[in-house]
């Protein structure tokens, strides 16, 4: 088919402020115990003003990341804000899979507010791969520390997601 | 030497900007700083595969979920899923939400006083079948002020979120009903710039699909990233 009959995708609009009605039953609240290398990172969701956001959800996703999971797709995982704009997840720690990427985890952002979602990525601080990464090196210097995640205790990482203002979540064009 | 492509950007004024004051909650919520390219890796071209266990039969059937019929105007709401080659998208996980017929959703944080319905939830769900098919059974939701702006109200909207082929395709959106006069002065539909693609938006009443003494129907096909020829296909379709 020539570019011309190409069909354009359909338009987004916002999840909205009652995406738990329709969303929840995939919402991840339990660690999957199976995994031998969990890793867990949680974080907050904050607007411009340093407010929290309480109705969130991101999804994370890692191919050939993980065993089959007994309670969610096998890669996938979502999560959602609590009133304080936190978030938690707990998934395997991700694997290298090609020459110039370091292990990563990609995040797709929603919320009331978001018209469109945001697609960001989460490294580990702890990964010497990150240096070589080709994306984390597309971004300006000063940027890349907001898509590194820091380790704060045993297989536990903080990552701040900052929809807005100087030390703003990296996020891609799509 | 690799040489990756970056993801393709969408057309120009199909997809809502991040910001846009018209609809207020952009305004603290929206980055403002420059998006970077995407190249397309292992990661971008996959996406997650569902189990058919995620859904069980009636999950497509909004009125029968209690002991007694909701209030409000049956309706199918139907419609394909295609990739941008128009071939359809297989197996697509659809969720949807929605208000009751009095524009009232089943969550702690709507605060409208209009009646919750014991017999609806709002909450469906459903695969796809071989030819990108999907199917619901629901009501009509009715519009709902909210705090945007002064006497503000929301067109009849169904939210619908998808997932195709990979994660790139991933999409959430809303459905809308023809002839609504509430559709030019809501912001969050008069985000998108370009009025075709505001207007695919909109369902067609679908008198094929309507059951005579019974329900009205409307139709909605999607057309989500991506295309059929794309490395990885038949693995994680």
């Amino acid at each position: 088919m020539s570019a011309a009959n190409r069909l354009i995708p359909s338009s987004s609009q916002t999840v909205g402020p009652y995406f738990r009605i329709g969303l929840e039953h995939m919402i991840a609240h339990a660690p999957a115990v199976e995994l031998a290398s969990a890793i867990t990172i949680h974080g907050r969701v904050l607007d411009r003003d340093g407010a929290p956001v309480p109705d969130a959800m991101l999804e994370f996703w890692c191919p050939e990341c993980e065993p089959k999971q007994k309670d969610s797709p096998q890669g996938f995982r979502r999560v959602a804000t609590d009133p304080d704009g936190a978030f938690a997840v707990t998934m395997a720690r991700p694997v290298r899979r090609e020459e110039r990427q370091a292990p990563h985890w990609l995040v797709l952002i929603f919320a009331r507010g978001l018209l469109r979602h945001l697609i960001s990525r989460v490294y580990l601080e702890d990964e010497t791969a990150n240096a070589a990464d080709l994306v984390l090196s597309s971004v300006p210097v000063e940027r890349r520390n907001a898509l590194i995640a820091r380790s704060d205790g045993s297989d536990s990482y903080r990552w701040n997601v900052i929809l807005q203002g100087s030390d703003e979540t990296v996020f891609f064009a799509w | 030497m690799i040489d990756i492509s970056n993801v393709e950007l969408a057309a120009p004024g199909t997809q809502p900007d991040y910001y846009y004051p018209p609809y207020v909650s952009t305004i603290a919520r929206s980055p403002r700083m420059p998006l970077i390219p995407l190249p397309q890796t292992f990661t971008e071209r996959t996406g997650p595969v569902f189990e058919s266990g995620l859904v069980r039969t009636g999950d497509n059937d909004l009125t029968a979920q209690h002991s007694g019929a909701p209030v409000g105007e049956r309706i199918y709401v139907h419609g394909r899923v295609l990739d941008e080659d128009g071939r359809p998208v297989r197996n697509a996980l659809v969720e949807v939400w929605q208000a009751n017929a009095a524009g009232r959703y089943r969550h702690k944080v709507d605060a409208y006083d209009a009646p919750l319905d014991p017999n609806f939830t709002g909450e469906g769900r459903t695969l796809t079948d071989e030819n990108g098919y999907y199917w619901f059974k629901t009501i009509k939701p009715g519009p709902y002020p909210w705090g945007n702006h002064h006497n503000a109200w929301r067109p009849s909207h169904i939210h619908f979120s998808l997932f195709g082929a990979g994660i790139l395709s991933r999409l959430v959106t809303q459905m809308y009903f023809p002839g609504d006069p509430l559709q030019p002065l809501d912001p969050i539909f008069n985000s998108i710039p370009d009025e075709a693609a505001r207007h695919r938006l909109v369902s067609r009443l679908d008198m094929q699909r309507a059951e005579s003494n019974y329900a009205l129907a409307y139709s909605f096909d999607i057309v989500l990233r991506g295309r059929g020829d794309t490395p990885f296909e038949e693995n994680h379709r």
